[in-house]
């Protein structure tokens, strides 16, 4: 009723109309000024003698509302104690009519509002292609917003949503095939309105393709094109057809959640890796040595061990850096062994195709890496850490992926837990414990880092002692030399010695730690979870550097002391021994570890308790075998299948124990920052460790002289120098070629020159972050502000609306009512 | 990749290939899925656009959604009519953005509206305390619900309104690594 009376000059936007409904907005849809233009000029006009009268009372009303947020405001020391507020104001429906055609209100749910905004994003992109014209020539609405969330509010150009969907067609018409594609799919509009965009886009005579078109050939493009669509879409249909384990994946989330599917993703994403660099070496290296096979003097012995070692039979095999050849492999030329010229042949380089071959392979797999770890990384990076939590908590940890009711009940469970924490730590005073607490917690951490390293050094110590008594037990078996059966048998198991102590090591030590960390209290189970990763990051490296140590410091050195012809065979054979011995361990913890407990459990201890899936020391194992297959690449061109073989199986097994018998795990497990964390583990120690063996023994070792494709050379580099020289010989016009190898790849000063650059130019990079840090800063102050102002005035208008209203009996109560409370100030 | 299927002409296909994320071979799978939740209904032909729209207790009956709290606001804000009678370009439409490909800013939005329990284009205290009690249940005292609320809106509420409008809620999102893969059902 009050809204009846209160008379709008001229504008027939503002008559009887029901804002309830957005899709209205078209008649409400006006700039904010031109209302309190409208305002001022009713007040102007105004002629009841109240009205006049009140103006001086209008100070003092102005002033009570202020008084009042002062008495409110007096005592309380920070805003942010100000909770509930104690007023609830009743706006006039004229203020709410206002209220609600304002722009960021209508920026939710309207078509219009979609339509402008998408508009602006389509004319960003039209203009990204073309060349860019003034931007005074274009009318003010068509001006791009600069983040282009801002709808237009030109009062002067009223547009209407048929307009708006007509720009946004035009301009949809405009965009490249892909560019209209990833538009349309973005657009936040329903799929049936989509369609007809894309249907209108489409229809408009002359505009269904790219601009640069010779009218007389276009038929033929146009058939080309749509042909060329229709088959990259059934290679997309192919590829994800492709999906690996697409059902066991989401039967697995839908129970356990993120956190366990992310080590099954992890698994996944390594067996491409090994499946692309079995790829690359099968079709470089072995197939064409496999064709053209050395005269190597085979002594096939078959000892029944040979899958477990590696040796014997397979010693001679493809499998091994020996059986490869280092001259050119030419076609069927009466088996001439070195280059003849026998007219149009094909030649194989063999040295050099392995040195680059492994070489591209590595620097293949670290571009991919360095990719993937940079996206997951620009994915889960935060710029502000502190604020925030709890909100997301509450809006992003549901995991809309869990099906499974007990699952979906655990998962309520969590969440509710986590809160209560978090709300807790929020509410809580900084309680300062006691010196004595704080010491004896101190001591305690610091008696638990002290254990853990301590065994660790003790256990690396105690893998050099035995490699090394091993090593020389080797020496001794050579050099009795007895050739009886039994004693050449003893000497392929005594090979396994030294795998099973590593990889019993590995198993039992990380359960050790876990026990020893029970005793330590943290602050957040994030940080105990790092801890946990560190610790057992810490023993895997230095087990694996001091087998590093071993074989390319012992064995390489001096092959013929242990009777080796050939010692990168022997050290692939070593490495796939390692493998093995990792998988067969890893079987037998899951067997033991899951199946095993939870049958103890149920019938022994009588507990319902299943074990929990423990997702770092698995993911962790993954990083150590992946470390070991690249490691091996050099010495084992068929390394990449075992690891394919190896991860096959251990998908299958891992899945089946983990429906069977684990249960989801109950702590808080941030998937994407882990994800992020473990991608990284895999770049840095694991693959660059690996990268920096290689590289050292490809530039310092010397190789066999009697096997292998480097044999005869000092270091395996020597293999695309001598290329290289090769090539300028025979050709006098690439000597500039000599002269760069010798100059920037074999000396180290342009190596550190790059690197050096590298890092200069990653210090800008994070100053910029930095800098961003602090405009986003000073960015959130200013909306802060800007949300004041609003408020302000809002209550203007509010107090000018109620002064229309001279015997409104809600003025009077409005005027008491007025608080400037923080909080909800209108209730609408 | 021939013309085996008659559900779909090729450039209804072609659309719906351009219109969401999902490719040929999984547009008809999820035709066939929606059609398993009431093949009465649902005709074998969609050539001619028929007008089907399955009501809101089949869509949560899916196992996908059957055991989410949130699974009638999902059908709500994706169906055209508002009340969770989903048609197939509806069904299409709510998994493409629940699909992992979609990007954040898509999600973000269609969240929104998802927690935006009263259609107000704001997420308000009440809309607030009902996503809480959906996805705690009983778990929280009053007390607690009341004091998560604030805290909420105090760290999220940048205009200090009281509510959260669109830009508020998605500023959060950017800073959550983990909303996209949990607000993502595979199907």
């Amino acid at each position: 009723m009050a809204a009846r009376s209160v008379s709008f000059d001229a504008d027939a936007h503002f008559m009887e109309t029901g804002v309830e409904s957005p899709l209205d907005e078209d008649r409400v849809h006006d700039s904010f000024t031109q209302l309190i233009h409208e305002q001022s000029r009713d007040l102007s006009h105004t002629e009841t003698m109240e009205m006049n009268s009140f103006d001086l009372e209008e100070e003092t009303r102005d002033d009570f509302p202020s008084l009042s947020c002062a008495d409110s405001c007096a005592g309380v020391p920070e805003e942010a104690e100000l909770t509930d507020p104690l007023v609830e104001t009743c706006w006039s429906t004229a203020t709410l009519r206002v209220l609600s055609s304002m722009p960021s209100r209508t920026i939710g749910r309207s078509r219009g509002a979609i339509l402008s905004q998408y508009y602006n994003r389509t004319m960003q992109m039209c203009r990204r292609r073309q060349s860019r014209p003034s931007i005074r020539s274009f009318s003010r609405s068509a001006r791009p917003s600069i983040c282009g969330y801002r709808v237009e509010t030109d009062a002067a150009n009223f547009d209407r949503e048929e307009n708006k969907r007509e720009r946004l067609v035009n301009n949809l018409q405009n965009l490249s095939e892909n560019d209209r594609v990833r538009m349309l799919r973005a657009i936040p509009l329903s799929l049936h309105e989509k369609r007809e965009l894309r249907l209108s886009a489409l229809r408009k005579p002359g505009r269904s393709f790219s601009r640069n078109e010779i009218p007389c050939c276009s038929q033929l493009k146009y058939y080309i094109i749509i042909a060329f669509r229709h088959s990259w879409y059934s290679w997309l249909s192919f590829l994800s057809s492709l999906q690996l384990w697409q059902t066991a994946l989401k039967r697995v989330s839908g129970r356990f959640g993120t956190g366990v599917l992310s080590y099954f993703v992890f698994l996944r994403t390594l067996l491409f890796f090994n499946v692309f660099l079995l790829l690359v070496l099968c079709l470089f290296l072995v197939v064409p040595q496999a064709v053209r096979p050395p005269s190597l003097s085979a002594s096939p012995h078959l000892y029944g061990l040979e899958l477990l070692t590696g040796a014997g039979y397979f010693a001679d095999s493809v499998m091994y850096y020996g059986y490869y050849s280092n001259y050119t492999l030419t076609k069927a030329c009466n088996g001439a062994r070195n280059q003849t010229s026998c007219g149009f042949h094909l030649s194989y380089n063999m040295p050099l195709a392995y040195f680059f071959t492994i070489g591209a392979a590595f620097f293949i797999t670290c571009i991919i890496l360095v990719y993937s770890m940079s996206k997951s990384f620009g994915q889960s990076f935060r710029i502000d850490r502190s604020k925030g939590l709890l909100a997301m908590k509450v809006f992003c940890s549901w995991d809309f992926k869990v099906t499974k009711k007990s699952s979906v009940r655990l998962q309520r469970e969590n969440i509710s837990i986590q809160l209560k924490e978090l709300v807790a730590e929020v509410n809580r005073k900084e309680v300062k414990s006691s010196l004595l607490q704080r010491l004896s917690a101190f001591s305690i951490q610091l008696l638990a880092w002290t254990i853990c390293v301590g065994s660790t050094a003790g256990c690396a110590y105690a893998i050099y002692c035995f490699s090394e008594y091993m090593h020389k037990d080797l020496q001794i078996r050579v050099r009795s030399s007895s050739n009886t059966k039994e004693s050449l048998l003893l000497k392929e198991a005594s090979l396994l010695a030294l795998p099973v102590a590593v990889s019993s090591i590995n198993l039992l030590l990380p359960g050790f730690f876990n026990t020893v960390a029970w005793m330590e209290e943290y602050d957040s189970p994030s940080k105990r979870n790092y801890v946990a990763i560190f610790r057992n990051l810490m023993l895997k490296v230095s087990l694996l550097g001091v087998l590093c140590y071993h074989w390319l410091g012992r064995v390489a050195l001096e092959p013929k002391s242990v009777g080796l012809e050939c010692w990168e065979s022997f050290v692939g054979q070593e490495l796939y021994r390692f493998l093995l011995m990792d998988f067969i361990f890893t079987s037998l913890d899951t067997f033991f570890g899951e199946f095993l407990w939870r049958l103890f459990s149920q019938r022994v201890l009588k507990k319902e308790r299943k074990p929990v899936f423990d997702i770092a020391r698995n993911v962790l194992e993954l990083i150590y075998g992946q470390t070991i297959a690249w490691l091996g690449l050099l010495f084992t061109p068929l390394l990449p299948v075992v690891q394919v073989i190896k991860l096959l199986f251990l998908f299958y097994m891992k899945k089946t124990s983990l429906m069977r018998n684990c249960q989801a795990p109950r702590k808080p497990w941030r998937a994407s920052q882990m994800t992020t964390f473990f991608i990284t583990l895999l770049c840095f120690p694991s693959f660059l460790g690996a990268a920096v063996c290689v590289t050292y023994t490809m530039w310092t070792i010397k190789p066999s002289a009697s096997c292998g494709p480097f044999q005869g050379l000092n270091t395996m580099f020597q293999a695309g120098k001598k290329w290289v020289e090769q090539l300028a010989k025979d050709n006098p016009r690439l000597t500039w070629l000599t002269w760069a190898h010798t100059y920037l790849v074999e000396n180290p000063f342009f190596l550190f020159l790059a690197a050096g650059i590298f890092l200069i130019v990653i210090y800008f990079h994070s100053q910029v972050v930095d800098g961003q840090r602090k405009i986003i800063e000073l960015l959130q102050e200013q909306i802060e502000n800007e949300g004041e102002d609003k408020k302000f005035l809002i209550t203007r208008l509010q107090t000018i609306h109620e002064q229309k209203r001279p015997f409104s009996p809600r003025r009077v109560r409005g005027a008491s009512q007025l608080g400037l409370s923080r909080g909800n100030m209108w209730t609408i | 990749m021939g013309n085996k299927q008659t559900i779909f002409t090729a450039q209804q296909l072609d659309a719906y290939q351009d219109c969401t994320y999902f490719t040929r071979k999984e547009i008809l799978r999820l035709f066939h899925r929606y059609r398993d939740l009431a093949p009465q209904l649902v005709p074998l032909d969609y050539t001619n656009q028929p007008d089907v729209r399955l009501p809101y207790e089949l869509i949560g009956s899916m196992p996908e959604l059957k055991d989410n709290p949130f699974r009638q606001r999902i059908a709500e804000v994706f169906s055209e009519d508002g009340e969770g009678n989903m048609t197939l370009d509806d069904f299409l439409d709510m998994f493409s953005v629940l699909s992992e490909m979609a990007p954040r800013d898509l999600k973000a939005y269609y969240a929104f509206k998802i927690y935006d329990f009263n259609n107000d284009d704001f997420i308000c205290k009440s809309d607030l305390e009902k996503t809480l009690n959906k996805l705690t249940r009983n778990e929280l005292t009053e007390d607690e619900v009341r004091m998560v609320c604030e805290k909420v809106m105090d760290e999220a509420d940048l205009d200090n309104d009281g509510r959260l409008s669109l830009e508020d809620f998605q500023h959060m999102i950017v800073r959550a690594p983990d909303f996209l893969s949990t607000f993502h059902i595979r199907i």
